[in-house]
């Protein structure tokens, strides 16, 4: 018997060979670019270049996805990945920094203001939480210093207060009282005007992801990770010392100054060694996190007292 | 159902294992986050509280349900509280401290979340220790039970342990704590009414001849 099969199959809609062979590296292809296209993540964040830093470690860093992706930002939540998965919600366009208080030119500046205020450099830092834990991240921003002496403080000005954005319908921690909202961090005036001291604009070559704090941060390497306030809307210079969020919430527990220091144990863990992140074992904590240029600030002082 | 046990406690047994697989399949192929040990040590814990939980509810659910045979469970959920509170603890003297016995030492008697975490530890090893049949019939019943009754302090200072470890968000010990307090207050509240019960026999019989007078 003869079967007639009709010739409707033209050569050249037939699929090369070599083609037919890769289909399936072309269908993932294809795949992941559909996939990209609608990731807002996926997307190329903004990069925003410093220059190198005297100022910089040069240990090894703890990889871009830890960075971002194991935060404490109480605001979106009080688990470490809750700010990577929240915090896209926050709203950082148009974004103002209100610089008040004790000054003779209080001041509002907005984000390409600041960007642009002095030449931005790369600092890499160690940070040290509280917790017992520590990253090594290469921050871009430049000195705080710089900006505070464009609103030119009063002499009686002692102390600087740095107030976080609240945006309740954007920030689903804000919702539970953790702490109290606004976020309060401060620093004593020379503190704030030490050149570690950095207003950061950036990480990793980009602008600051929102889970670390965009789209401006003060980053204080010496000072547990609290001290270092994020998203930041409002600078105060008092004569007081302010109270901050960790000190109203636990005055036994959180000191103002809350410099790294092995020998002052948080009262319910020791501060002895910390993990670093992407190490086994565990390291011996330095005195002011290993940036000991800073003691000279603490000249004087009991440390275990003012802790 | 009770035909039913000689195939349900191997697969409640091999079940209970999985959060322990998870965990090791985890740290294998790094996906348990930026810091796994702290995720390994805290995971282990939990799994603690959740089968002293667990257990803690199997007398309840058989006076509710009336299924008795749930009893024939209880031995080995509340061994595997044991295992993974011998594992959470195990993470914490190697992962954590390293051995470091000195500073072990001084953790235990500083910090209140710790000393709690180990007496809770040391009340619960006598209680795996005599899970046995042979232990129960060498203890008696009554003496048996009296040391078992251990469990509550023990599920107690877990809760006390979590929620002094935690920083500020105490919202999950206080939910671990609410459970506990249901199925701790369930047992008082069967207690109370078998006192009742037994107070009242006498006056039963008492009460038809008032009456009748």
């Amino acid at each position: 018997m003869l079967i007639k099969r009709p010739d409707d199959c033209p050569s050249s809609s037939i699929t090369p060979r070599e083609l037919f062979e890769r289909r399936r590296d072309f269908i993932k292809t294809g795949a992941g670019l559909a996939l990209a296209a609608l990731l807002p993540t996926a997307q190329a964040a903004e990069k925003l270049a410093g220059r190198p830093s005297l100022y910089s470690s040069d240990e090894t860093q703890t990889p871009y996805k830890h960075v971002t992706g194991y935060n404490n930002f109480y605001e979106f939540g009080t688990d470490k990945e809750d700010p990577a998965a929240n915090a896209h919600r926050l709203q950082t366009q148009p974004w103002t920094l209100r610089i008040e208080g004790l000054v003779q030119k209080p001041k509002t500046f907005d984000i390409d203001q600041l960007r642009k205020l002095a030449p931005l450099e790369e600092r890499i830092y160690r940070l040290r939480c509280v917790e017992g834990w520590s990253m090594v991240i290469p921050w871009v921003g430049y000195p705080l210093a710089a900006l505070l002496r464009q609103v030119e403080p009063l002499g009686s000005a002692k102390y600087v207060e740095f107030i976080s954005a609240v945006q309740a319908e954007n920030m689903p921690g804000v919702r539970d009282r953790v702490l109290g909202w606004p976020y309060v961090e401060g620093l004593r005036l020379d503190e704030a005007r030490h050149p570690l001291t950095l207003l950061a604009l950036g990480l990793y070559g980009e602008v600051l992801p929102k889970q670390n704090g965009a789209p401006i941060r003060i980053v204080v390497p010496w000072k547990y990770g609290f001290k270092s306030g994020k998203s930041i809307v409002r600078i105060r210079f008092t004569d007081t010392e302010p109270l901050t969020s960790w000190v109203e919430a636990n005055r036994r527990e959180y000191g103002f100054y809350s410099n790294v220091n092995p020998q002052v144990d948080h009262p319910r863990w020791s501060q002895k060694r910390e993990r670093r992140l992407g190490e086994f074992g565990k390291r011996d904590t330095q005195l002011f996190n290993g940036y000991s240029e800073v003691a000279p600030l603490y000249a004087g002082m009991d440390l275990k007292r003012s802790f | 159902m009770r035909r039913y046990l000689p195939l349900l406690k191997p697969l409640l047994f091999l079940l209970c294992l999985v959060p322990v697989a998870r965990l090791g399949w985890g740290l294998a192929h790094d996906t348990l986050g930026a810091n796994p040990i702290e995720f390994l040590t805290r995971s282990l814990g939990t799994w603690t509280l959740n089968f002293l939980l667990i257990t803690l509810s199997v007398t309840p659910l058989r006076k509710l349900s009336g299924w008795h045979w749930l009893m024939q469970l209880r031995r080995m959920l509340g061994l595997y509280a044991f295992f993974y509170g011998l594992l959470h603890l195990s993470s914490y003297l190697w992962l954590d401290q390293f051995f470091d016995w000195g500073e072990i030492g001084r953790d235990i008697l500083k910090r209140p979340f710790i000393t709690a975490g180990m007496t809770a530890f040391l009340l619960m090893a006598p209680l795996a220790v005599t899970s046995t049949n042979a232990m129960i019939r060498r203890l008696g019943g009554q003496r048996w039970q009296s040391l078992h009754r251990l469990v509550y302090a023990v599920a107690l200072l877990g809760v006390l342990h979590y929620a002094w470890l935690v920083k500020k968000d105490v919202s999950q010990p206080i939910l671990y704590g609410t459970i506990l307090l249901g199925l701790l207050g369930f047992r008082v509240v069967v207690w109370l009414r078998s006192q009742k019960r037994q107070a009242a026999v006498p006056k039963r019989k008492i009460i038809p001849i008032v009456n009748r007078s």
